[in-house]
């Protein structure tokens, strides 16, 4: 009775998105530079935030548009994270949901 | 572009229930969803508690693409290795069902069209980029570039309430007071679940509300029967995410690990994952829902009704919903569409059995905060279950005996497990 364990990548692969070429995702670097904690590194269910050269690269296209990142960073980080839902049409497109 | 009498953002329950309200009375209406369709951003861990959409849409579940009829629900303790659980079912589900499963993609669509038949426009494809205002009031929306002015804007688009927050018309949420969902839908044959589950028929199903494993974050499990596949996840409070280190997952794959877990949806496939923000629905978070020019209704508004044996808030929205559509009918009677002529939403939503449920199980807020119920009593309940049903060399200890050993074991005294005790009490008993 083993299930095979699913990485991220596989998860995330078994998603279907319509890719915007636009991220709707914008970073304050100046924010996060200074952010302590840093919630969105481990809150986000698609690790859409990765700490890369000194500041959050963001992998927007990967994003669930489940809105923890928002909520983490309002009261647990540094308020740097302004996302906006992508223009209609565009993101995740949930087969089930 | 000529004015509508009601624009609404978002075409989840609460948005098409108001509209297909609304359409009904004949008034004029647009919901404009940003999914390339109706659902297609949604998800749900996908209970739907039946008594308020009958209301609304008698025998629904004759049409609508609903799963299964659940018929069994359990409360599960994880432990280490075991499980303690309590269960119910009822032999005999019959109409009017008590819930069902549903798939977000799948139902949403069925509602949006109702809301379209009784002659509201639906619009999916566009999302709302701003609420347009005069004065500190709303006058419409703007979206895809173009500018609708409206009477009443309903703001019905979901748990992260984007456009209230850019708008300035709420606070900013705390981490604790909002939980993350983290989602697969796993396939199987549709006659091996109704085998697992001990389901009488394809057409009933059970739910698993399950405690314990999560990784050090507060929350819990749940295991759905949809059809041909399962719902599982996990629920878990923001800032104990954050503060575990852990990705979310990495707490769904130990959630998955446990062998209850792991043999329920053995074979099954993954074919899709999914994440939510679920607000934790405290009674005393309801924000206002009215202001000039508009209401909001539904997981906007921070609605969610959850006493532990049932997560509610589908129903609710639709409460939410049709109360917030009664107030807009009246206005448009009286012509007024200021905070105060949408004033009787509140009176009126307030008068729901949902808001009166929410009230009576307000003290069931706190449970989510208390780390024991999740990290120490699943395991310690499970060893103390051990104890009582084991024949073992060591001499056998009657209950109370048992008990305080295991407390003694997983470092709780007995006054915590009291305060504990009239916690839980408080929050669904008494």
């Amino acid at each position: 009775m083993t299930q095979k364990l699913l990485s991220l990548d596989d998860r995330l692969g078994l998603d279907k998105y319509e890719i915007d070429e636009q991220s709707h995702i914008k970073i304050d670097d100046t924010c996060c530079v200074n952010c302590e904690l840093k919630p969105c590194l481990t809150v986000c269910p698609a690790e859409v935030y990765v700490w890369a050269e000194d500041k959050v690269a963001i992998r927007y296209e990967n994003c669930l548009e489940c809105g923890t990142c928002t909520v983490a960073c309002e009261g647990g980080g540094e308020g740097g994270i302004d996302w906006r839902p992508p223009q209609g049409g565009f993101g995740i497109v949930f087969r089930y949901g | 572009m000529d004015e509508f009498d009601v624009v609404i953002v978002g075409a989840g329950p609460a948005g098409a229930t108001a509209a297909y309200l609304l359409a009904k009375a004949g008034l004029s209406v647009v919901v404009i969803e940003r999914g390339q369709e109706p659902g297609s951003k949604n998800v749900s861990g996908g209970l739907i508690y039946a008594q308020i959409y009958d209301e609304i849409y008698p025998n629904f579940w004759e049409e609508a693409p609903v799963e299964r009829a659940i018929a069994g629900h359990s409360i599960v303790f994880l432990g280490d290795t075991a499980v303690t659980a309590m269960g119910y079912r009822d032999e005999a589900t019959a109409p009017p069902y008590n819930a069902f499963s549903v798939l977000r993609a799948r139902f949403d669509p069925w509602l949006a069209a109702q809301a379209e038949e009784a002659g509201a426009m639906v619009m999916p494809g566009f999302t709302v980029d701003e609420l347009v205002m005069e004065d500190g009031r709303v006058t419409g929306v703007k979206a895809g570039g173009d500018e609708l002015p409206a009477k009443v804007v309903v703001i019905a688009e979901g748990t992260r309430s984007q456009l209230l927050k850019q708008a300035g018309l709420r606070e900013d949420y705390d981490p604790k007071d909002v939980s993350i969902g983290i989602k697969e839908v796993i396939q199987l044959p549709e006659q091996t679940i109704t085998d697992r589950f001990q389901c009488l028929t394809a057409d009933e199903g059970a739910a698993y509300t399950l405690v314990g494993h999560t990784a050090g974050a507060e929350g819990g499990g749940f295991i759905y029967t949809n059809r041909d596949t399962l719902s599982l996840g996990v629920v878990v409070k923001i800032d104990s995410v954050y503060k575990s280190k852990r990705h979310p997952h990495e707490i769904l794959d130990e959630f998955k690990s446990h062998p209850f877990v792991a043999r329920l949806i053995n074979g099954g496939e993954v074919v899709e994952y999914s994440a939510q923000t679920v607000h934790r629905g405290g009674f005393h978070l309801i924000p206002k829902m009215v202001g000039d020019g508009y209401v909001v209704a539904g997981s906007a508004a921070r609605l969610l009704l959850n006493n532990v044996m049932t997560l509610r808030g589908m129903d609710v929205a639709v409460a939410s919903a049709a109360a917030a559509a009664q107030a807009i009918i009246e206005a448009k009677e009286k012509d007024d569409f200021s905070a105060a002529g949408l004033a009787s939403y509140e009176r009126h939503f307030q008068a729901t059995s949902v808001y009166k449920d929410m009230q009576t199980f307000k003290n069931a807020y706190p449970l989510l905060e208390n780390k024991r119920l999740f990290h120490v009593y699943p395991d310690m309940v499970c060893d103390i279950m051990d104890d009582m049903f084991s024949v073992r060399a060591q001499p056998a200890k009657k209950g109370y005996r048992a008990l305080r050993d295991r407390m003694k074991e997983h470092d709780v005294s007995l006054w915590e497990l009291a305060k504990d005790m009239v916690q839980i009490g408080k929050g669904i008993a008494i």
